[in-house]
């Protein structure tokens, strides 16, 4: 069985092990102390779920998902999570991080995460969709109101097991191209915030590359 | 059941007449919305604080103060105080005052804030976000509880045996603590046993599991669950029809996402995202369709005060007045008797 591990319990890490508990994952969470502080906050959101520190859950999770502040990708676990398929859910957004003069230039923010995690295989996902649409707009495979969200990764194995998983947890993945392109979802793109069905998000993204769509916030 | 309003003093470039166009402007029609308010029987008014330029109010206690002058009944808040970029026992001697000149209406909500432009300005560092809040909170609860203080921390000068001074009017400030959701917010404040008010748009759903988590939390920490409180505050707006208040909202609406702090998305807040936001539960539309919007935060979430952002997007003057009517003359008076007979908001 996969294992998942979420670094990040606030909104949408939350959100994110109540999902891959109801789809069947084993779920490691973290915040960024001790794991007795979040164990309340695991057992009211997302029962079932293992409260653990960040090194653990990266050592001991197959699949990594960063649900924490962008601002914090510095005090990531880098050697545990070597090797590893990492999902970026994190965004550049000023509200909560503050202006931070290297994303302010540089938009494409997963691949500074990247950077940061050479040994790591970074696939950008989550990102695009607010933890209310993540919590409330999964539905089965075929479902005709089942939403869908862009992914978008260097490593095409990674990208392929990604895919596998958002489709898992309720949503269709439509790939974007490589992890640069994550510009193309990310905050100021037609994308961002926006929960919407394949095809849409599909004629978004087209859109956004074909017209270099891309606002600077 | 006690029903407020609410204003950022935002000042999104108004461009339409009766858009208010300078900050003085905007200050005034503030004061007169609170004058109406206390005159139409609504029980309380909020400021928020906010450091940029597009928004006016960054000092809401000098404001509540004006207020406090012209009005008799409301209930006086802050909304929210950026209580981690400020001195507790500042905030504290404000309030008090205010406490005094408006007869014992004052009331803080302590937040960690939506945005970011105060730490700098006060030459905090954003990297300590969480642990300011915390420790600036439980500072400014032990001056509201203790007449006398001996207290160090982190982030402050100690204090030795000092009496914070004016003590306030009430026996006890009221200190609400603002939440946007966050879960580990939810917990601190039933950790410390302090009213809990939840900022959010669109549904209540999110805040089914803030509100188990607060009232877990204090459990926990042995406080009985008849000592807390809950209240929610949101964007509204009302017109006499659905359909007409829905349109005649949405170019405002849209614009302050756009303009008002961090934008939503390239192409504004889509009409679509709009709509489905008052499918869920945006109180916005007919007086019975912000009635239904708020008794579904009542009876899903147990709050007894709810607090709607009056003005959002510096609404033309006429928009707001008429808003503000309905609010006071069609809404308010069904949602008090719809819920007459549960307990009393307590006083806090």
């Amino acid at each position: 069985m996969t294992t998942v591990g979420i670094l990040g319990a606030g909104k949408v890490g939350t959100v994110l092990a109540r999902l891959t508990i109801a789809a069947g994952y084993r779920t490691l969470i973290s915040a960024s102390g001790d794991p007795s502080a979040i164990e309340l906050i695991v057992d009211v959101l997302a029962p079932g779920a293992t409260a653990m520190t960040s090194v653990d859950v990266a050592a001991n999770a197959d699949l990594v998902i960063l649900a924490l502040p962008l601002g914090k990708y510095r005090t990531l676990p880098v050697t545990e999570l070597a090797g590893k398929i990492v999902i970026d859910a994190t965004n550049y957004w000023t509200p909560t991080d503050g202006h931070i003069e290297q994303f302010e230039t540089d938009l494409d923010s997963s691949s500074v995460v990247a950077a940061f995690l050479p040994e790591s295989r970074v696939v950008k996902a989550f990102n695009h969709l607010g933890y209310h649409e993540l919590d409330e707009d999964g539905r089965p495979q075929g479902a005709p109101d089942r939403h869908a969200m862009a992914i978008a990764g260097d490593d095409a194995e990674a990208v392929r097991v990604v895919a596998e998983f958002v489709e898992s947890l309720g949503f269709d993945a439509v790939i974007a191209g490589p992890l640069a392109a994550g510009i193309h979802f990310g905050p100021g793109s037609s994308l961002f915030g926006v929960s919407t069905t394949r095809n849409e998000v599909e004629n978004l993204l087209k859109q956004n590359v074909d017209g270099g769509n891309i606002a600077v916030i | 059941m006690e029903l407020g309003i609410y204003s950022f003093g935002e000042l999104i470039k108004g461009k339409e007449p009766g858009s208010a166009r300078s900050i003085h402007e905007r200050f005034d029609q503030i004061l007169e919305l609170a004058k109406i308010a206390d005159a139409g029987g609504l029980d309380a008014i909020s400021l928020g604080e906010h450091h940029r330029p597009d928004f006016s109010m960054s000092a809401p206690e000098v404001m509540l103060a004006a207020i406090a002058s012209v009005t008799t009944k409301l209930r006086l808040m802050s909304g929210v105080t950026v209580l981690s970029s400020q001195d507790p026992v500042r905030v504290f001697q404000q309030f008090a005052t205010l406490d005094h000149v408006s007869n014992g209406r004052a009331e803080i909500i302590a937040g960690r804030g939506a945005f970011t432009e105060s730490f700098p300005l006060f030459g905090y560092d954003l990297h300590d976000y969480d642990e300011l809040f915390d420790e600036k909170l439980k500072l400014l609860v032990q001056i509201r509880d203790q007449e006398q203080i001996t207290w160090s921390g982190r982030f402050r000068s100690p204090l030795n045996d000092v009496i914070i001074s004016p003590r306030p009017l009430q026996e006890k400030l009221p200190i609400w603590v603002g939440i946007g959701g966050t879960p580990a917010s939810a917990v601190r404040a039933g950790l410390l046993g302090l009213p809990m008010i939840m900022g959010f748009f669109a549904g209540p759903e999110q805040f089914v599991s803030r509100v188990a988590l607060y009232h877990r939390a204090a459990e926990q920490a042995g406080h009985p669950r008849e000592s807390l409180r809950l209240a929610v505050s949101g964007h509204m707006y009302i017109g006499k029809t659905s359909q007409a208040a829905r349109d005649e909202f949405y170019p405002y609406y849209s614009r302050y996402f756009q303009e008002g702090g961090a934008p939503f998305a390239a192409n504004g807040f889509p009409r679509d995202a709009y709509d489905a936001w008052i499918a869920q539960g945006l109180p916005v539309g007919s007086p019975q369709q912000v009635i239904d919007a708020i008794m579904r935060r009542v009876e899903l979430l147990g709050i007894d005060r709810f607090m709607g952002q009056i003005d959002v997007g510096n609404l033309p003057w006429h928009m707001t007045m008429e808003s503000l009517e309905l609010y006071m003359t069609e809404v308010a008076p069904v949602v008090k008797k719809e819920t007459e007979g549960a307990k009393a908001p307590i006083a806090l």
